[in-house]
């Protein structure tokens, strides 16, 4: 049975191109960029080309980007870092109820060390209001961070204008991109960015690998203490070849990767709303990731729903609580409102750039059975 | 993570339904909390004793849900009453080849759904109701109306894949 990989929010294949661009740095150009020979040199030159094509993506300085071993890591810098390095300014943090706990845990984490944390609500499109946003503004406040792209629902928020916003009040502007880059356009000047999560496993790169961008003069406290690699902000060794694949991967993406995506996410939507009774989406209608449909069924649970499909040969994802370790939905679906009881029913479907249409259509015709067969046997109607 | 077992049980069901004029109907579980249970019974009387003629359960839940649901109607088909009631989370659970820890609590709504039934069952008839299932059907009531399952907002679960 050929499989159908539904979940590239998850994570994605590493791209052809990637694999080939990381293979010498395994086996052959093996250097540690630290070191002054001719394997170091190599090393650091792929290093520092890495640096700069990931700066490019951004509209960054190639100085401002800090290699990290991933998403959760740079969550972790960006907030603990900032955190701690900035007490004498203040001990407020800002951000939201719909954060991926990378953020959230971090922040819970800083309030036992006694920082103060205003968690944002979010509309029903998971949207922040950024007028509720400058009102939280204390004069103790030291930063807002702020999911661009959220992994569950797919709203993409206005990040313009909250970070006119910070600016104008001098409080620090995180994002965690590791769901937008590259699928939606970021640039920290324009858009008064001082730091940036972003990952390379959702964009057909390497798992373990991620990058923090901080703006020159932003202050950061280290949480890794070592050797002086990338300003002396993140101890240890690089890993030149996931580095590498990083940036292969970002280099790679075109507007027609997205552009074929948004095409398959519409194509599922259309369907599955028009198709089957009940069903609703949940996001913005427009403001969501190319990659990202993500609905609720009424009446019937999603973990059920998940593996029905799973044994058809169709991987997603739920937000419901059967599918996690504690009895609860999602705290992103139930920040938007949804009720617990349908929140249980929810299902996200990420199409990537190497889905087809065809896949599509054999999704929507076994969902439809999946749905049907778990209604009846459903007390609910 | 499944038994091949609550797999069958979960992709094949057994007693899937609604019996039409049941002796007795069960309910357990909360939608707030993912699942909800419902179990009819027909029971027959032979030798003045109550059996269980015909089960069938309609549930909402996961796959676990699903196939204790199934499992618990396969136990309970053709036993008495007094042994059905018998029936433990345990029971059903070892029938199963085992469930994962998170999910013990699947078990203890499908015990929950045929105790409920039998409840109903003999209190329409008037029959003297143990302590014991007297008091489980307290509990359940209490679930079943959410009260008896709070969460703690403090510990919300997080996403681990993505
Ligand atoms: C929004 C978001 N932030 C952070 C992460 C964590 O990234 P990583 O898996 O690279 O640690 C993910 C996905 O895993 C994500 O979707």
């Amino acid at each position: 049975m050929e499989k159908i990989y539904l979940d590239n929010a998850a994570t994605t294949p590493v791209a052809r191109e990637v694999l080939d661009a990381m293979m010498p740095y395994f086996s052959e150009k093996y250097g540690n960029a630290s070191s002054i020979h001719s394997f170091g040199t190599e090393a650091k030159e792929a290093l520092e080309d890495a640096r700069e094509k990931i700066a490019n993506k951004l509209n960054a300085n190639p100085y401002e980007i800090v290699f990290t071993s991933g998403g959760t890591e740079s969550n972790n810098l960006a907030l603990k870092g900032a955190a701690l390095s900035n007490r004498k300014k203040g001990n407020h943090i800002i951000t939201t109820k719909i954060e991926h706990g990378s953020v959230l845990k971090p922040c819970k984490w800083l309030e036992k060390l006694g920082f103060d944390v205003s968690y944002l609500d979010v509309d029903e499109y998971g949207l922040v209001d950024p007028e509720n946003f400058e009102n939280s503004i204390r004069d103790e406040t030291i930063m807002v961070s702020v999911i661009h792209g959220n992994n569950e629902i797919g709203t993409i928020q206005d990040i313009d204008e909250i970070g006119k916003i910070a600016r104008e009040k001098e409080i620090y502007f995180h994002i965690d991109a590791c769901q937008s880059f590259t699928k939606t356009g970021i640039n920290v000047e324009t858009q008064n960015l001082d730091m940036v999560t972003i990952n390379s496993h959702k964009i057909y790169g390497p798992k373990g690998i991620g990058a923090l961008y901080i703006r020159e003069g932003v202050k950061v406290d280290p949480l890794i203490h070592g050797g002086g690699h990338e300003r002396k902000l993140r101890a240890g060794t690089e890993n030149i070849p996931g580095i590498v694949g990083f940036a292969k991967a970002a280099e790679i993406t075109t507007p027609g990767d997205v552009e074929k995506m948004r095409e398959l996410r519409d194509y599922l939507i259309k369907r599955i709303i028009n198709e089957i009774p009940n069903s609703n989406l949940i996001g913005h209608p427009q403001k969501r990731l190319c990659n990202n449909a993500n609905f609720t069924f009424k009446f019937i649970e999603g973990e059920s729903m998940l593996m029905l499909l799973d044994q058809a040969g169709i991987c997603v994802s739920t937000g419901s609580a059967c599918s996690s370790h504690a009895l609860k939905p999602s705290h992103v679906l139930l920040a938007t409102g949804i009720p617990p009881e349908d929140a249980h029913g929810s299902l996200r479907l990420s199409p990537g750039k190497y889905n087809t249409l065809e896949e599509m259509d054999y999704t929507v015709v076994n969902l439809k059975k999946i749905v049907g067969r778990l209604r009846e046997l459903s007390p609910f109607k | 993570m499944y038994s091949e077992k609550v797999i069958d049980h979960f992709t094949n069901p057994r007693n899937a339904g609604e019996l039409k004029n049941p002796d007795g109907v069960g309910l357990a579980g909360n939608p707030v909390c993912g699942d909800v249970m419902k179990i009819t019974i027909k029971v027959r009387k032979e030798n003045c004793k109550d059996f269980i003629d015909d089960v069938k359960f309609k549930t909402m839940g996961c796959a676990a849900a699903i196939a204790t649901s199934s499992m618990v109607t396969e136990l309970a088909k053709g036993k008495t009453i007094n042994d059905a009631m018998k029936i433990t989370r345990i029971d059903i659970s070892d029938a199963l080849c085992g469930l994962p820890q998170v999910k013990m609590h699947c078990s203890n709504l499908a015990a929950d759904a045929l105790n409920e039934a039998i409840y109903d069952y003999m209190s329409k008839r008037n029959l003297t109701i143990p302590d014991d299932l007297e008091s489980r059907h307290k509990k359940t009531i209490k679930e079943t109306e959410g009260t008896g399952h709070k969460h703690d907002d403090a510990d919300a679960p997080v996403d681990e894949c993505g």
